[in-house]
């Protein structure tokens, strides 16, 4: 066969239009653009929002006012004008359906296109999904299992009504609005998200999944997830999020936030595809992200994420390791293409005695885009025997892209050990010699490498995911891989 | 007064003693007009997140002591490297002391910043080297602005320097805080090989600012070998803003051992402008009580198929606190570059602090680079070890942190120099060394 060059793989990556790009046309309830109390208190209201929640979303609005975005991040792009953007957008019919033969078609026709099936997950992975279009749930399924349980998996806006009392102790306890901007300004006008809650003892018999979609043109998205697992339970929570293709900046500003109480684990997987623009940079999402999990004694939170999409991505995840003995880990491959930008990584908050963390970061960068790695590793003076090891490894593909590291350790502790290795590396001549000797074609070979550079968070995902992430892989660097 | 009020205000009076005629004085003007502009560094900016220069800010210090006070040399002998023959550049509180130097003009220049700035046989140098590669930052500009003497070494094409050059900066402040802003400038030509060891010293326990700025060229095959000991008082405040700019084929490697002084800040830069550079930053800290020791080092690769290599220890006690911030450049013309870059750390104290930030910003993909950063202990086994075989606990500790500092001692190329730091960390770890390094 013809040689398969990098050059080839090069103009390949730059042609590659997004996949995923097309737009459901369902008319919409959305709100006039602009943001200001009037349009915070009509929220809330359209919601059917306590009085508490009203305040709540309120003080945020105020304190987002006084707020500067923030601009420390080594991205670069217009910054979105907020007076622009309409706040709440819903798909005018909103059903409660207990079957899929009730949901819209068009519908179904987009997570058809999205290779999403409702009815195969049902049968075969068995994962509830609670599809999230356009910030208002259409689709829960599997609730009735999990009730059983006594496991509360629904919209945060359903929770509101029905679990007041979870939503008020724990939301945003983690993520306080005061925390950044974005937070701040998602405090104000979250339109929903999941709300999860697992009862003392309980192992979530499932996965619980949410695909998020962006589908009104011009509408920012503002996702609020709420996942409390109680005294000694489990729980692995997936997200995926692809966008259709539009021309202008969407902005989603997303804040979640994880309560792992004693003995709890959580394990919160994102696979993230929004649309990234077109191969000129033009386009594509802004995704700035707060993520925050809370470790009490012996609890454990992971967060693996595979971040392929949006064109400027800004985010965080990060574990305050309060507890004693708690765990926090952080498994990333973050790929960015053309004139993509990301910059991402965590934050481990060592507070307790005997508290661990693992970083694992992948970064691959293509075309002409900017990669970074931001972390933080904190051990506070009474955080004794803390350890922490970190790895952040990046794979450039051609010299336009930029892959940069802004890791940042401090330690008050004389018992820490931490340790921070950090490795920049392209694939190798010898590599792609070696493989093609061996009768392995060019590009599949650097499909090989790229698959061994990303395994080991690729091994991370649950079963169902890790197909789906290597296939999203395969889409954001394809002609390199498979 | 607040010192940045003071020193805008003496600016003017400065101006009267020297010549405004210079072509120096407009890089002066021009550099007090951007501190004027910008002021100190308070901890908003990123690269001061870590440190902050309130507390010897807060100082009234004197800016122009004019009293050159007689030093005996036996009492200062102990701060030279006296075993060995070496070239001496003093200064007492900023002002020369040809009592204590040694210079010379045979075959190369090692001599006095001052006649340099003023003398036409030096202007051509001047003009090409002078403030070429020091940044227009906050700290560069007050020393551009105000400074007046420091070393002035130039060695010509295919010239070994004989001996090494001693620059010594002593303080003696009896009466008040004294700032002084030495600035000194190193052209090392073509095929040429210095040694240069820089001290630091105050002899007074009223408090003392030095604020530094020394600039190093390294031509085609150069050899610089840069030795920087820190074992100052701790009422002794250091910024140190070193910049080196290398070509083509030469090794420019600068030492700091930072023991003593209160706050100490190393702003170390390196630029490459040339192939087949390879760049060496090494640097051992040792801390006790309040001590704050931050080491900021830059190392730019511009051109393709260059090296450079960092090695940063640090041991910690009491409620001292160190900051490393490595800086690793790439620039996307800079293929096949190596870049190694580690920094590891041990605490002795709960209360000692440490923050690092060790930073790659890479645009080629041809490269090979790594950083490596560890905070830890000693190991307890090596330790029990050793105590088992009857040596005791406190000599077993000393041995494991020579051994882990040895990396970077052992590539100290002037023997009298690294038994003086053997010499200096046995006293801070409190042990007789019956062993050779």
């Amino acid at each position: 066969m013809s040689k398969y060059t990098e050059e080839q793989l090069e103009e390949e990556l730059k042609t590659q239009e997004y996949k995923y790009g097309f737009y459901t046309d369902i008319e919409s309830d959305t709100f006039p653009v602009g943001l200001n109390e009037d349009v915070v208190r009509a929220i809330s209201k359209k919601k059917n929002e306590p009085q508490w929640m009203t305040d709540w979303r309120l003080e945020a609005f105020r304190i987002w006012e006084k707020m500067e975005e923030p601009e420390w991040a080594n991205v670069h792009y217009e910054k979105p004008k907020f007076q622009d953007i309409a706040y709440y957008s819903a798909p005018k019919k909103k059903p409660k359906l207990n079957s899929l033969d009730e949901v819209d078609p068009e519908l179904l026709d987009t997570f058809k296109r999205l290779g999403i099936s409702l009815d195969e997950q049902k049968k075969l992975a068995n994962v509830a999904v609670d599809i999230v279009m356009d910030s208002v749930s259409v689709a829960t399924t599997f609730k009735k299992t999990l009730g059983e349980k006594g496991i509360i998996f629904m919209p945060i806006s359903e929770a509101i009504q029905e679990h007041p009392e979870l939503v008020r102790k724990y939301l945003g306890t983690v993520v306080p609005t005061t925390d950044n901007f974005y937070a701040a300004l998602n405090s104000a006008v979250f339109s929903d998200g999941s709300f999860c809650y697992i009862p003392k003892g309980v192992k979530c018999p499932m996965e619980l999944s949410t695909y998020f979609r962006i589908n009104e043109g011009g509408t920012g998205q503002f996702e609020r997830t709420l996942v409390v697992a109680d005294k000694g339970s489990y729980v692995s929570y997936l997200e995926g999020c692809t966008a259709p293709s539009r021309d202008e900046n969407q902005l989603h500003a997303a804040v979640v936030e994880l309560i792992a109480m004693d003995d709890a684990e959580i394990k919160y997987s994102t696979v993230q595809n929004w649309y990234p623009g077109n191969k000129e940079g033009k386009g594509g999402v802004y995704n700035f992200v707060t993520k925050r999990g809370l470790c009490e004694n012996n609890a454990k939170i992971s967060w693996t994420q595979v971040e392929t999409g949006s064109a400027v991505t800004w985010k965080y995840p990060s574990c305050v390791l309060k507890g004693n003995n708690s765990v926090g880990e952080f498994y990333s491959i973050a790929v960015t293409n053309n004139h993509q930008q990301a910059d991402t990584g965590t934050k481990m908050i060592h507070l307790g005695k005997n508290t661990r963390s693992t970083i694992i970061s992948k970064g691959i960068s293509a075309g002409k885009s900017q990669n970074s790695y931001r972390g933080l590793v904190q051990i506070n003076s009474r955080a004794e025997n803390a350890r922490n090891f970190s790895q952040c490894d990046s794979l450039l593909m051609g010299n336009e892209c930029g892959a940069h590291t802004f890791p940042y350790i401090e330690t008050k502790n004389k018992s820490a050990q931490i340790e921070h290795e950090a490795t920049t590396s392209k694939i190798g001549e010898d590599q792609l010699f070696y493989c093609n000797q061996r009768g392995i074609d060019t590009e599949k070979a650097i499909a090989l490498i790229v698959n061994g550079f990303s395994k080991e968070v690729l091994n991370k995902l649950p079963m169902e995911f890790a197909v789906e992430a290597q296939k999203l892989l395969e889409i954001s660097l394809e002609g390199s891989v498979g | 007064m607040e010192l940045q009020d003071k020193l805008l205000s003496s600016y003017i009076a400065f101006e009267d003693n020297v010549d405004v005629n210079s072509d120096v004085h407009e890089i002066r003007s021009k550099a007090f007009q951007n501190f004027e502009k910008v002021g100190f560094p308070s901890k908003k900016l990123e690269a001061w997140k870590y440190t902050s220069l309130n507390s010897v800010l807060k100082q009234d210090y004197s800016l122009f002591p004019d009293e050159v006070e007689a030093i005996e040399l036996a009492d200062v002998k102990k701060y030279f490297i006296h075993e060995i023959d070496t070239y001496k550049v003093i200064f007492i509180n900023g002002k020369y002391s040809s009592f204590l130097s040694q210079t010379t003009h045979d075959q190369y220049d090692v001599c006095l910043m001052s006649s340099a700035l003023t003398s036409q046989k030096y202007k051509p140098v001047i003009e090409k080297y002078f403030n070429k590669i020091a940044k227009q930052d906050n700290l560069t500009s007050l020393n551009t602005a105000f400074a007046t003497e420091g070393a002035y070494i130039n060695i010509p094409k295919n010239t070994e320097v004989k001996k090494p050059i001693q620059i010594i900066n002593f303080t003696t402040g009896a009466q008040t805080a004294t700032m002084v802003q030495p600035r000194n400038l190193v052209v090392v030509g073509e095929n040429a090989h210095v040694q240069i060891i820089e001290r630091h010293q105050s002899l007074t326990d009223n408090a003392v600012l030095t604020n530094s700025v020394t600039e190093i060229f390294a031509d085609t095959a150069a050899t610089v070998d840069y030795y920087k000991i820190q074992d100052d008082k701790v009422t002794a405040s250091l910024v140190d803003n070193t910049y080196a700019e290398q070509q083509s084929k030469s090794v420019v490697s600068v030492h700091t051992f930072s023991f003593g002084g209160n706050i100490t800040r190393n702003n170390l830069n390196f630029f490459q402008k040339g192939e087949y550079i390879d760049s060496i930053l090494k640097g051992i800290t040792i801390s006790e009580g309040k001590q704050h020791i931050d080491h900021h080092t830059l190392v730019h690769h511009i051109t393709p198929n260059c090296e450079s290599h960092q090695d940063y220890k640090g041991i910690y006690n009491d409620r001292s606190t160190a900051v490393f911030n490595g800086k690793v450049i790439v620039e996307k013309e800079a293929q096949k570059t190596n870049a190694y870059q580690q920094n590891n750390n041990v605490l002795l104290s709960d209360r000692a602090t440490v923050n690092a930030k060790p930073q790659l910003e890479i645009f080629a993909d041809d490269v090979k680079c790594s950083h490596g950063c560890t905070i830890g202990q000693l190991d307890e086994d090596a330790l029990f070890y050793m105590q088992q075989r009857g040596i005791p606990k406190k000599e077993g500790k000393a041995l494991l942190m020579f051994a882990f500092a040895n990396t970077v001692l052992e590539s100290v190329k002037i023997p009298e120099v690294k038994q003086r730091i053997t010499k200096i960390i046995a006293e801070k770890l409190g042990v007789k060394i019956g062993f050779d390094l």
